[in-house]
């Protein structure tokens, strides 16, 4: 029973940084209907930065909202500079769906190697002042550290803070707006390819806060966050793409299903799970949990 | 406040789709483009709205050019377009999609004001706010688009085919409202239709073109009696 | 004999051969172990060519699929002795399955889940070899087809053998590909890509051809990858990297995705940037994190600047039908 219990507790503190992930995934898909590949070397590049930015204040707490910013400039960087002309130059043409899908690995591979050269590729320490030690309640030492506990809460904050502004404000129901119908949006005197950058300034600020959190609980290097890579994509289509809520639950999901196949199975199937948990979902629901089937787009 | 449209060109690729298209409307008149599928109607206002680029010709709105100027900036000049097709956002609620009317505005009060006055005009709407969009009738839908088009505050209000594919009884109401509408409010509109029948009936004038080119206009006295053209495009 | 008829692509594609295995007596070791990556890379972007060019679906787990061919033959070769040639074909027959089932998939997943599942593939698969001892775990199995045949000559270096065995594999595979792509498959699959709803409304099975052209597509990578298994000398996990998938795309991408005969180009360029990256390397003091990065950066550059400014790819000489 306390295994049971332990398993789902690791599988909740992994869950919420695949849901930042895969939020920042699904927030991007839906304002433009681009799987943004590079989120997880955008998230690098943002923890690389809060590093440097602790490194000079002295304080985890800060640097994280340093990251966060880094994240959102850099993302809307990469749409405004990157995908938007791209999505100009291949509409029509044959390679229309798959140029964004190519441009965002593309440039997945050129921040991984840009941060590699200014960085290095050894291993750094982005501490944080929280221990990893388990917390104890009895005799029992629980695999739930302090460090957990801020992931999950950290991770939920800004969830939260997410699922208020898309529901409550204008600007969320721009965002919504735009991504359903964007001439319609337009002709409603929404400014659609500024909402469009502000979607992948807040994926941006997602990806980094993940990164931020979840790094102090290993090492920070270029390729640290490859797994979360495969895994917020993952977990993003498990939920379905389409709603916000789907990215949160495909978080949790994959990250519970993760932990207890790694408890129960062992660590060297790790990649496989992956793969395995997707297989089932998708030959159960194709679209996701939360997804919508669409009839083809003509 | 005039509307000046001269030698208009617009080509989709290699078709010309507008050739040579001028026309001019007034302050508070209601015009009706009349034609059938393919003239090019839909296309007039897609150019007018920003959503087109043009091949050649100018378009002005008091006096300042609005050729190549954005869909989103037009309804800042108060250029405000109802696309065809029940313009309507199914995945938003009813109470959401009267909202988007005024997102760009920032004087709430006068966007409570005017959500009022929507409501009080289709009355149903006010019955379905919380509801999806996607849970409204056909008519019910033109009414949504209309009343978040009203929200905008338009100066000049495009229709792009308001009665498509509606019942007769919901179609008099919705022409009875946009009748209303403008004397009320003061708006001048663009009705395109191919329902040239009623929309005459509430338009000051006509304009009938076919094939992107004008055929005739005038009063909508003057169609309504012309035989000829009664028998061309009003079938009878 | 007109010159697009298959019978006289075979013998070009014969003429083509003869001097590139002249050529090969006359350079070094290393050019003949970089021709063998050559040909190998280039039977791989075909397969990508096929698959997302010409059927227009989105695979980035085909590393997964080279390992699939590069296991099958080694297996088949160590534990039933087959030849290798032999070993190379059931490579891509097993290629192929897998491409199969991976198929059907495929043909029910829009875009993006599709990109999504094979990258869980990529990653998946090759970690599979983990599991399973008679996969070799981590150091993986060795794969030995041995020397040259005596009847060829003496003093037939090894790698000068890898070379040929590639370069003729590669030629034989273009000719095939080649070919398949003028019969009615080939209009198929363009009519797919361009617009499947048109093209179900005229009579196309839109999924069978999307199938098909997904077997075939990863028999090819098979075969790549049993080719690439002999040049390496063995199969593991490590050689089938995340990395190798992305290097496919980025490849097929500079050839111009739906340009068969680019794929050789892409072949040229992918072996040509750790070279070029190692002398710039060298000339700027050679640290460690430019060695390991500086390839990477090339690639990645090249393959967004492409894919902004020519996303049909570049403008190689190509057929005009594409």
């Amino acid at each position: 029973m306390t295994i049971f219990f332990n398993t789902l507790l690791v599988g909740f503190s992994s869950g919420a940084i695949y849901s930042l992930m895969s939020l920042a995934l699904v927030l991007v898909w839906r304002s433009t209907r681009v799987v943004n590949f590079a989120a997880a070397g955008q998230a690098i590049l943002s923890t690389y930065i809060g590093y440097e930015a602790m490194k000079v204040l002295h304080n985890y707490w800060l640097s994280i909202p340093v990251a966060l910013l880094a994240g959102a400039l850099i993302s809307a960087g990469v749409e405004a500079i990157v995908m938007r002309p791209l999505a100009k130059r291949s509409k029509g043409t044959p390679v229309e769906a798959i140029a964004p899908v190519i441009a965002t690995l593309g440039i997945l591979g050129l921040i991984r190697s840009g941060v590699g050269l200014i960085w290095g590729n050894s291993f750094l320490q982005y501490t944080s002042p929280l221990s990893s030690k388990g917390y104890t309640i009895g005799h029992t030492t629980i695999p739930f550290s302090p460090l957990n506990a801020a992931i999950v809460i950290g991770a939920s904050v800004v969830l939260a803070i997410f699922a208020m502004i898309f529901r409550f404000t204008r600007l969320g129901l721009s965002l919504r707006a735009a991504s359903f119908q964007p001439e319609i949006s337009r002709l409603s005197g929404i400014r659609v390819d500024l909402i469009r950058t502000i979607g992948w300034a807040f994926a941006g600020a997602a990806s980094a806060v993940a990164g931020a959190l979840v790094t102090p609980t290993t090492y920070l290097s270029p390729n640290s966050l490859d797994l979360l890579l495969v895994s917020g994509f993952v977990a993003a289509v498990i939920g379905g793409l389409e709603s916000l809520i789907g990215a949160v639950v495909g978080g949790l999901v994959l990250g519970i299903g993760f932990a207890f196949i790694l408890q129960y199975i062992g660590t060297s199937v790790t990649f496989s799970a992956a793969f395995i948990i997707l297989i089932i979902v998708l030959l159960l629901r194709p679209q996701g949990i939360f997804g919508v089937r669409r009839s083809r787009e003509a | 406040m005039t509307l000046i449209v001269k030698n208009l060109q617009v080509k989709h690729g290699a078709i010309t789709a507008i050739d040579d298209l001028s026309f001019t409307i007034n302050k508070g008149e209601l015009v009706t483009i009349i034609g059938s599928n393919g003239a090019g109607k839909t296309t007039l206002l897609r150019a007018l709205s920003g959503l087109l680029p043009i091949s050649g010709g100018e378009m002005s709105w008091n006096g300042k050019s609005i050729v190549g100027v954005r869909a989103e900036n037009l309804v800042r000049l108060g250029i405000v377009h109802v696309s065809e097709g029940k313009a309507v956002i199914p995945e938003l609620t009813v109470s959401e999609n009267l909202q988007l009317g005024g997102i760009w505005r920032k004087d709430k009060a006068d966007i409570a004001a005017a959500t009022a006055e929507v409501i009080e005009l289709f009355p149903r709407l006010g019955e379905r706010l919380s509801q999806g969009a996607d849970s409204l009738s056909g008519g019910e839908r033109q009414m949504l688009a209309i009343g978040r088009a009203i929200i905008a505050r338009p100066e000049l209000l495009l229709l792009d085919e308001p009665s498509l594919g509606l019942a007769p009884l919901i179609i008099e109401q919705i022409f009875q409202a946009i009748d209303a509408l403008r004397h009320r409010l003061g708006l001048t509109v663009i009705l395109v239709e191919q329902n040239a029948m009623s929309a005459l009936r509430i338009a000051d004038r006509g304009i009938i073109i076919n094939l992107g080119k004008v055929v005739t206009s005038g009063t909508s006295e003057q169609l309504l009696n012309d035989s000829s053209l009664r028998a061309a495009y009003l079938g009878y | 004999m007109k010159l697009k008829s298959p019978r006289a692509r075979f013998f070009i594609s014969i003429a083509i051969g003869a001097v590139l295995l002249f050529i090969s007596g006359r350079v070094d070791e290393l050019r003949s172990y970089q021709g063998a990556q050559v040909a190998i890379f280039a039977i791989a972007i075909s397969s990508i060519v096929l698959l997302t060019g010409f059927s227009g679906q989105i695979s980035l787990g085909h590393g997964a699929l080279m390992a699939v061919g590069g296991y099958s033959a080694v297996l088949v070769q160590s534990h039933l002795n087959l030849p290798y040639p032999i070993a190379f074909l059931i490579g891509g027959a097993v290629g192929g399955a897998a491409g199969f089932l991976l198929g059907i998939a495929a043909a029910r997943l829009q875009g993006p889940y599709l990109a999504g599942t094979t990258l869980a593939l990529a990653v998946g698969i090759p970690s599979l070899a983990n599991q399973f001892h008679i996969l070799g775990g981590e150091q993986g199995l060795t794969f030995d087809i041995g020397t040259a045949p005596s009847w060829i000559g003496k003093d037939f270096s090894q790698y000068r053998w890898f070379f040929w065995v590639s370069v003729i594999a590669a030629l034989l595979n273009y000719w095939l590909l080649r070919n398949l792509l003028s019969t009615r498959y080939g209009r198929r699959w363009r009519a797919v890509r361009a617009n499947p709803t048109a093209a179900a409304l005229a009579g196309i099975n839109v999924g069978k051809a999307k199938v098909l052209a997904f077997t075939l597509s990863s028999a090819v990578a098979g075969l790549a990858g049993s080719l690439y298994a002999m040049l390496l000398g063995l199969v593991a996990p490590l050689a089938f990297t995340l990395t190798l998938s992305f290097t496919l795309i980025t490849g097929a991408v500079l050839a111009g995705v739906s340009n068969l005969g680019g794929s050789i180009v892409g072949a040229v360029v992918l072996v040509a940037i750790p070279e070029i990256s190692g002398s710039i390397t060298s000339h700027l003091g050679g640290s460690e994190k430019v060695t390991s990065n500086l390839p990477g950066l090339i690639t990645s550059v090249l393959l967004v600047a492409t894919v902004l400014f020519a996303p049909n790819g570049p403008k190689w000489p190509r057929r005009k039908h594409q």
